[in-house]
């Protein structure tokens, strides 16, 4: 509750009172109240799973609320379906599973609404990429091809457009759910330079992020979520205290000792490895060992991980896992490769979860061969392995592994999605951006388990978007750089502006 | 010069260009077996009677095609067409400009009976397979009703606009249908129905009525099917309540060799229209080459399903050279 009663009269630009909101038994949002000035930048912070994507789509009129009210700009209003009336409000919102459409170009997303026509009422086709080159260009970002298939375009370029689409509407309240967790820090300054000039311009700009530093470095206020509810609003909050608000626990030490880990054999040994941005990279990943893959976004970190997956085709170099030589030309070789390769991507939408099937279905998916007889699946021993994995992880706090992975939020569907392959007991793990638009407590939980599997004898590739993660988390870290291997730094690193330097150096002949 | 590379190149790029690969090579089979079979090339007779035959087929494949491309799918086409011939050949029998009032009112009936399908499934969400298999039903129960033995008469007057047995007419009203379609295409209402099949979750989050738009869809499809009807009984002169069922498969069949994907979201109608006259010439072959008419579903299955292999394999090993998931 918003305890100040200045607060409660004063004019809000968005103003959210008493909303309850339930998603198939699941309580997502109870009580709970939010409110934003016009002419602010107003961060929204909690957990994975608190309410905040429920609040901003109970704000933005794509959901009703089961109770409370919602105001903008002093007017009541409902559930919104028509666009029109929408953007009359003056609202708009980039959501956080992005709500572009993916088999349209980037010029109809962009223009769904209000494509040019001609004076017969047509949609003028030559003129649709123009116009959309236009819009892109006005907010500066004119590397991106309006006749791309928005499905083809990497994740980070796809939240680029999102950005793009809400922002051309030049709305009165901006709501931005997780907008920079798949962006880049050139094009998060980018995003930042444009909610400051909204601000200036008097409108409201809410958004999300799980990254502490941009929620201090952008927000006016900041308004923190726990299990549904309201439970401050304030100018400013530490990291460590805003982590204890968020969870309601304290924790000692943001990342975990990874020097007492001991580290055996070869694992995977990469020779040679070829394809798509990858011209050449060898490594030997050991038994025990935490191997960071870093440089600057896009020098082959994923082809790296696709391929060894035998997600994507190579076209020279050899694997060999355990010492011995294997051909990995699908993902089921991978699995089946001696010891076991398993990958957990970042795009959870598109690269793994079953959203209708339940927690534990998705997480025994691929390891029903294995407990199946006959046939048949053996519930019982599922129901434990899946129970034992729920609770290490903390998936969805406390709720039956029955739910529908589609009601959990999306820091919980991750934590699905990685439960699923630390089940398979594969001993290799290709660990890809796995803490994308994670909250710090469950990151945190996410680090401890990852550690424990090093010390447990695993071997994990891993790569994040934090340089910071992966300078604090691993023994070893390559730089990549053009597809090959430009510096190799022994960890932990712990100064994160090593890696980024050594990204930058090292410049091979060009 | 340029213009014309980029737009052959499109036409070979783009969805539709399975269905005029198939169209392609069924008409250079037509052209061998009946040649080889008769001694002489086929006559403009021929082609004058396969235009006609083959103008109700393009025309529910139209409407399929729409539905396929929001995700879903349209059994019922069997049993509006099967509507629409019998009570277009119960009362379109007159002279004068009444045979034409008719046919407009068999038209709305037509939309309107595709407008239901759409209501059952885009407000009361039932899934589409089950709402048009159930409407199918209905509709080729009151076909029966109006015309519960085969017969009627269609107005020489109407036939003439139609399907001219002598001047090719039909030919304008396949052009209208390719320009229909083209039109549609540049329609805010034709970019929805894309976004709709494509991820209806995420056009609904931008604002996109979806469920309007299938409405809309399922309403264009009734239209497609009482056209079909319409000229069904143009070309055959008579009505029978039972005429509807074969196009139901037919349709689909020109949908899926039209290259449309039943994921939703993608493919083209003027694929489906070409796949559509290429299953009507698979039925000219199999007759030119001697075969018994019993086996004439046995041939147009094993059609269907290289022609759908071939288009899978190209796709395939698209996929493979870019080298994607």
């Amino acid at each position: 509750m918003l305890s100040s009663s200045s607060l409660d009269d004063e004019f809000m630009a968005v103003r959210a009172t008493g909303v309850d909101r339930a998603f198939g038994g699941v309580q997502a949002l109870r009580g709970a109240s939010f409110a934003a000035r016009p002419g602010e930048i107003h961060a929204l912070a909690g957990e994975n799973g608190a309410g905040k994507s429920t609040l901003i789509k109970v704000l933005c009129g794509v959901i009703s609320a089961d109770s409370g009210t919602v105001e903008i700009f002093g007017q009541t209003v409902r559930r919104v379906v028509e666009p029109g009336a929408r953007r009359r409000l003056g609202v708009a919102t980039a959501f956080q599973e992005l709500s572009l459409i993916p088999d349209l170009t980037v010029a109809e997303n962009l223009l769904l609404h209000e494509p040019p026509r001609n004076r017969l009422g047509l949609v003028r086709r030559s003129q649709l990429a123009a116009t959309a080159d236009t819009i892109l260009r006005r907010y500066g970002v004119d590397y991106i091809d309006s006749f791309a298939i928005t499905a083809d375009l990497s994740v980070a370029h796809r939240q680029v457009v999102e950005l793009v689409r809400v922002l051309a509407t030049e709305p009165r309240v901006l709501i931005l759910d997780e907008p920079t967790a798949a962006l880049p820090d050139r094009q998060v300054e980018w995003l930042s330079t444009h909610m400051r000039r909204l601000r200036s311009q008097g409108s409201c700009v809410v958004f999300t992020s799980h990254r502490w530093r941009e929620i201090e470095a952008f927000a006016d206020r900041v308004t923190v979520f726990r299990n549904g509810t309201h439970v401050t609003t304030r100018d400013r909050i530490s990291e460590s205290e805003a982590v204890t608000l968020m969870s309601g626990r304290t924790f000692e030490g943001a990342y975990p000792d990874v020097t007492t880990i001991g580290r055996g054999d070869s694992a995977l040994r990469v020779s040679d490895l070829r394809g798509g941005r990858l011209a050449g990279v060898s490594f030997d990943l050991r038994r025990g060992e935490i191997l960071g893959v870093g440089g600057l976004a896009g020098q082959g970190q994923r082809d790296l991980f696709l391929t060894i997956f035998g997600a994507r085709r190579p076209s020279g170099g050899q694997l060999s896992v355990a010492g011995e030589p294997v051909v990995v030309r699908r993902p089921r070789d991978a699995i089946n490769a001696g010891i076991g390769i398993s990958y957990v991507p970042e795009d959870r939408k598109a690269e793994g979860l079953f959203l209708p099937l339940s927690i534990r279905d998705n997480i025994a998916l691929a390891t029903l061969s294995r407990r199946s007889r006959f046939g048949f699946v053996d519930r019982g021993q599922e129901r434990q392995a899946v129970a034992t994995i729920v609770g290490r992880l903390r998936i969805g706090a406390g709720r039956s592994p029955a739910q529908a992975v589609g009601n959990l939020s999306g820091g919980n569907q991750q934590k699905v999605l990685m439960a699923r392959w630390l089940l398979t007991d594969a001993h290799v793990l290709l660990l890809y951006d796995v803490t994308r638009g994670v909250d710090a407590a469950t990151k945190h939980d996410i680090f401890e388990l990852i550690a424990e599997l090093a010390a447990q004898g695993k071997a994990i590739l891993f790569y994040s978007s934090e340089t910071e993660e992966i300078a604090n988390l691993c023994h070893r870290v390559l730089v990549l750089r053009e597809g090959r291997i430009s510096v190799e730094l022994d960890g932990p690193v712990r100064d994160a502006e090593r890696i980024v330097a050594a990204s930058l150096k090292e410049m091979p002949d060009a | 010069m340029r213009d014309a590379m980029g737009w052959l190149r499109r036409l070979l790029d783009g969805p539709a260009s399975l269905g005029y690969a198939v169209l392609v090579a069924t008409t250079v089979v037509y052209f061998a077996v009946y040649t080889s079979n008769l001694g002489h090339l086929p006559t403009s007779f021929d082609f004058l009677s396969i235009l006609n035959t083959t103008l109700p087929l393009v025309f529910v494949a139209i409407g399929q095609s729409l539905v396929v491309i929001t995700g879903g799918i349209d059994l019922s086409v069997g049993g509006i067409v099967a509507c629409c011939v019998a009570i277009t050949a119960t009362t379109v029998d007159g002279t004068g400009v009444m045979p034409f009032a008719w046919l407009l009112l068999v038209l709305v009936l037509g939309t309107l009976a595709g407008a239901v399908n759409g209501i059952i499934i885009a407000r009361a969400r039932v899934a589409p397979i089950l709402a048009t298999l159930a409407t199918l039903s209905i509709f080729s129960g009151i076909a029966l009703w109006v015309l519960p033995v085969p017969g009627g008469y269609i107005s020489p007057s109407v036939r003439m606009v139609l399907t001219n047995p002598t001047i090719p007419t039909g030919l304008i009203w396949l052009g209208l249908a390719v320009v229909g379609w083209l039109v549609l295409r540049r329609t805010r209402f034709g970019m929805r129905v894309y976004a709709v099949g494509s991820d209806e979750a995420s056009a609904i989050a931008v604002g996109v009525p979806a469920a309007r738009v299938k409405v809309g869809v399922y309403a264009l499809s009734g239209l497609c099917s009482a056209l079909a009807g319409i000229f069904y009984v143009s070309t055959t002169t008579a009505g029978d309540a039972n005429a509807g069922a074969p196009f139901i498969l037919t349709s689909i069949a020109s949908v899926v060799v039209g290259g449309v994907s039943f994921a939703g979201g993608r493919g083209s109608a003027l694929g489906a229209m070409a796949g559509a006259v290429a299953l009507t010439l698979v039925i000219d072959v199999i007759f030119f080459a001697g075969i018994d008419p019993l086996y004439q579903s046995l041939f147009q299955g094993l059609f269907l399903v290289i022609a759908v292999l071939l288009g899978t394999g190209a796709a395939l090993v698209a996929r493979a050279r870019r080298g994607t998931l």
